[in-house]
Parts: structure tokens; sequence; C-alpha cells
């Protein structure tokens, strides 16, 4: 039954309107990045590049695919969570306020196997996103600018990471940015459990995740002990890979704590459904 | 008809904050029934449907399914009961058809494309089965959630306001349809609904419950019949007609309507001597009018 519903939950997905605007909308993004790049990149790259010159030789080719497609995740990870939550924000809460959720909830499928099934096509779809924004960032830069060696800006100063070290650096990044989206994704179905209509857990989300940013930015002493458990410090965890040596701890830390803001997502959003009177 | 209970509701009460929305509800359905559960707005009838259906956890009270209880078997009775509950609502950006499927897919039971076909011409909508539900009308939903609500061929169906919306073709439709499925199948059916005429026409039994308390239960022609039945006459001459119905049945309660209006109690079999008393001393009858009895007993009920 579970897997029935999974791709009952799969099929609606398709059918709105909606699934389709983060796609679209990560397709114009990058599209114009890479648009931009194409016209004035050079100059661009010449800017960023200009305060190490008086030490350093740049040569070769370092507009390439790879640059673009690290830019283009740096610019994206921010704003891809709001085309999830706009999804999956929706999933109970919206059922809710169209009244179906009174139709689910007298068939012979458990509430813990609606919200798991809406979890699982959640994370379908995230995955789907995901995928997406890898093909169009790293497939279509590396097609129309080429491969090179990739240099990154960080803030123990530069890195240079060669060509043939890069793609499984993308491929394990891109888990981990998939990883945090989930959690973005587990985030807002919990809070949709919790709505009665569709745009609330939505707001909800990004409130949530702009909140713990800032609380995740302010240099005060007083969110020092928080800051290593709020998720928004681990969503840049993919960057980590483009680091040499990549720190693998910090890495395994950050898939822990946001593997375990999942658990407690879905196991909050299982115990909210079961006890919730449908009165919708 | 049999006395298997298919439906026992035992105590039933529950509370949203203070307000006490079912107090100690209790009534009992069993196979082959056409059950009419009745009250007035608010009167508690929503919150003890969606109980029966696990949509509500009661916060005291007992509610059992085919002798089974929902902690146990919920699974296993929801696969045996077709609802709908005060609307029905469908996913509107998904056609007819596809709305059926999805639930069909979740309800317990295998229902091929060809017997969700069959389902949309047996309420009508054979030809809109492609077409997306947010182009329906208020009557073509209620048709595609009586088409829902059989597409698993359940053994109880619960139907709350299944006629809101229809148009008089379509109130028919659907109590033939209720009568078919009784008759023809032997279904237990709940039917909640404030068209006490189609009601009195279709249930065997019902429950009458105001706030949030049951008041009465039975055998709709028992508890019919242990009333009077109230005729409305209208006469040419109506100070002759009361006076001479006065002597004739010293017992008779008379309420004068209007000028040419009356209302009086009767047992049916007076209504054409009556009848014939007034065409002797040459009184006109321009109607007789023998007043919905369960609207007379619902009202009576509810006041009382």
């Amino acid at each position: 039954m579970l897997l029935k519903n999974t791709y009952n939950e799969f099929v609606k997905i398709l059918s709105k309107p909606r699934s389709y605007l983060g796609v679209g909308a990560l397709t114009l993004l990058i599209g114009i990045i890479i648009f931009a790049m194409k016209v004035d990149g050079k100059s661009i790259i010449s800017f960023l590049t200009s305060s190490f010159e008086q030490t350093l030789t740049f040569n070769g080719h370092v507009l390439n695919g790879n640059l673009i497609a690290f830019i283009i995740l740096q610019m994206l990870i921010v704003h891809v969570p709001l085309l999830v939550a706009l999804v999956t924000g929706d999933l109970i809460s919206g059922e809710a306020a169209m009244g179906t959720i009174r139709m689910l909830a007298t068939k012979p499928i458990s509430r813990t196997q609606i919200v798991l099934s809406k979890f699982i096509a959640g994370a379908l779809y995230t995955l789907f996103l995901t995928f997406w924004l890898g093909i169009l960032a790293l497939g279509v830069s590396r097609m129309i600018f080429g491969t090179g060696d990739l240099i990154v800006l960080n803030s123990d100063g530069l890195v240079i990471l060669q060509d043939a070290d890069i793609l499984w650096r993308y491929g394990a990044g891109f888990a981990v940015a998939y990883l945090s989206l989930l959690t973005v994704s587990s985030l807002s179905i919990c809070l949709s459990a919790f709505a009665e209509n569709s745009i609330g857990p939505i707001v909800a989300t990004m409130a949530i995740i702009i909140l713990f940013t800032i609380i995740g930015t302010l240099d005060v002493t007083v969110f020092d002990s928080v800051k290593p458990f709020l998720f928004t410090t681990h969503m840049a965890a993919w960057r980590s890979f483009f680091e040499d040596p990549v720190s693998f701890d910090n890495i395994r830390e950050s898939i822990v704590i946001l593997l375990a803001h999942n658990v407690v997502f879905v196991a909050l959003s299982v115990f909210a459904f079961n006890r919730k009177d449908i009165t919708s | 008809m049999n006395n298997e209970v298919i439906v026992s509701v035992e105590g039933l009460s529950k509370k949203f904050g203070t307000f006490e929305a079912v107090k100690d509800v209790s009534f009992t359905v069993n196979r082959g029934d056409v059950f009419g559960f009745l009250g007035p707005n608010g009167a508690g009838k929503s919150t003890t449907i969606r109980c029966l259906l696990s949509l509500i956890a009661p916060d005291q009270g007992k509610v059992s399914l085919f002798g089974k209880s929902f902690q146990t078997n919920r699974r296993e009775i929801l696969a045996n009961v077709g609802s709908i509950i005060e609307k029905p609502d469908f996913y509107r950006y998904l056609s007819a058809e596809k709305n059926l499927e999805i639930f069909a897919r979740i309800s317990g039971a295998e229902v091929s494309k060809k017997e969700i076909q069959e389902m949309l011409d047996f309420v009508g909508l054979g030809d809109r089965g492609k077409h997306k539900v947010k182009g329906f009308s208020h009557g073509m939903k209620q048709r595609l959630g009586i088409a829902q609500t059989l597409l698993h061929k359940p053994d109880l169906i619960i139907l709350d306001e299944p006629t809101t919306g229809l148009d008089p073709q379509g109130i028919v439709e659907v109590r033939n349809l209720i009568l078919r499925l009784k008759n023809e199948q032997n279904k237990t059916i709940i039917l909640s609904s404030h068209q006490l005429a189609e009601i009195e026409l279709i249930s065997n039994r019902m429950v009458i419950i105001n706030q949030g308390r049951t008041l009465v239960e039975g055998r709709v022609d028992e508890l019919l019949n242990a009333q009077e039945l109230v005729v409305r006459f209208e006469v040419d001459r109506l100070a002759e007609a009361t006076s001479l119905l006065s002597s004739a049945h010293a017992t008779s309660e008379i309420s004068i309507i209007s000028e040419k209006e009356f209302d009086v109690t009767m047992e049916q079999h007076q209504i054409p001597i009556v009848n014939k008393l007034f065409v002797e001393n040459g009184i006109n009858v321009t109607a007789i009018e023998p007043k919905r009895k369960l609207e007379d007993y619902f009202l009576k009920t509810i006041q009382s």
C-alpha cells in the first residue's frame, strides 16, 4: 500500500503546474548565468583574480565548465530550497485545504503510510531537482565552456584542483547538497502536517531557513552552542569537497546532523498526523 | 433484513476544546438497513460520522464496524466502507478518471480501468472521464463522489448529504440508486440528509440527534405511526367546515392556517370520510394535503 500511495503521490506532483515552476525557474536562472558568463565571463574572472596577479600568473583555460558549475552551485543553493518547499510544503496541507485528506484518510491505508509516501515522493522530486541542477550546471557548462582545472577561492586562500580530480568531487558534492535539500523537503512536509493551508508551510520553511542562517552567521557567543546543530550550518557542506585536502570529518559530521534532522522531521510528522483530528 | 449488527456506537463523546460536539451518542445499524441519520445543523452528525470513519478520535465511547474496532482492524474495516463526508472533494487538476484511479489504487480492491469506466457510466459521467474535475459542477462532483464510494464494492456505504446540489432529476436518481443498492445488493447504507422526505421514502431505520445527544432511534414506520397524521384542508367555507368537523370529531385538534386553510390531526383512513362529509354539506374542498410525517415528527422531536 505504501508503494501504491507513493505512486499516487508522484502522479499528483507531476500533475501540478507548480511542480514545473521549480524546474522552469532553475533552467531559466542557470541559462541566465551561463549566458552572462559566455558574454562577459572573462572580465568577471580577471576582476576576481586581479588581487592575486601581483604574486601569481594564471595560465590556461580558467573560465571553464567546472568553474561555471561551481559558481552556479554557489549562487543557487540558497534559492533551490524555496523551489523544493514550493512543492513539498503543499503535500499534506494542500490536501487538507482541498478536502481530499478526508477521502485519503478513509481509505484502508494507515496514516503513517500516507505520511511516509508523501516523504518518499517529496524525496524523489527533490532528487529530480538536484539531478536537473547537476545536468544544467555541470553538464551544460562543460559542454559550452569545456573542461579544465578548477580554481576555488575559499576562506583559507586559493585552491587549484586538477581537472582529473574534479568529477568525483562534484558527484559527492551533489549528494551532500541533495541531503541538504532533502532536509528542507522534510521540514516543509513536517510543517505541512500541522497546517490546513498551502502557503503557510512554504512561508514558514523559508522563514526558518532565513532565521537559522542569520543565527549561523551572527558572531554572537550566545549562539555558539546552537550553531553546530542548526541544519542550515551544514547546508554548505558540499563545498568541503572542493577543499584540498578534503575535510571528511567535517563532512561526516554534517551528514549525521542533516540525517538526524530528517529523522526528527519524519517522526514528528508521523506522530502529529496520526493524532490529528481531520475536521477539514 | 436481518439483525446482524454492522455498526455499533456506544456512549460516543467528543469535545473540541470546551465545546462538546457529541455527548453520549449510541445507535446500531443492522445489515441491509438504509439508516437515516438526522439532526439539525450543528447537532453533531458530521462529528459522529467522522468518528465512524476514524477521521476523529472519540474522547469516550466505543465504535465498532462489522463487529471490529478501529484500534485493531482499521484497514480491514475501511476496505469494506465507502463514504462521502459533507462534500466530495477531488484533485481539481486531475481528470475524473485519474481521480478514481488514485482512490481505487488505495481502496484495498483490484479495480480495472474498465470497471472505472463502467462506474463513470453508471453515475452519468461516462463522457466526462477525461475532463478535469476543476470544470465540474457541484452536482457532477456529487456523482463522482458516489462513483468513488462504490468503486471498491463496499458492504457499508456512508453518505453525508448525497443529494446536496443535485437537480430534482439527480435527487430521484440518487434515491433510486440507494434503493437498488439496498434491494439488489443488500448493502447497508447510512444516510445523513436534510431532505426529510427522501429519508422517509427510503430509510427503514433512523436516529435523530440534537445538541450532540441521541433523541430517538428506531424503525421509521413505527416511530411515525406512533404519532397522528396532520392533514391540511383547503375549503371555500372555512367556518362551516371546522364547525362541522368539530361536531363530527369532537377530539380532533384543528389549527386555522389562513382564510381557507386549516390543519387537523386524524388517522389516514378518516381522510375520505371527512372529504365526503364536506361535499355532502355543500362545502367545496379544493385541496387535501397530508403534511410530511417525518418533517413534523422531526420538528416535534427536536423542539421537545
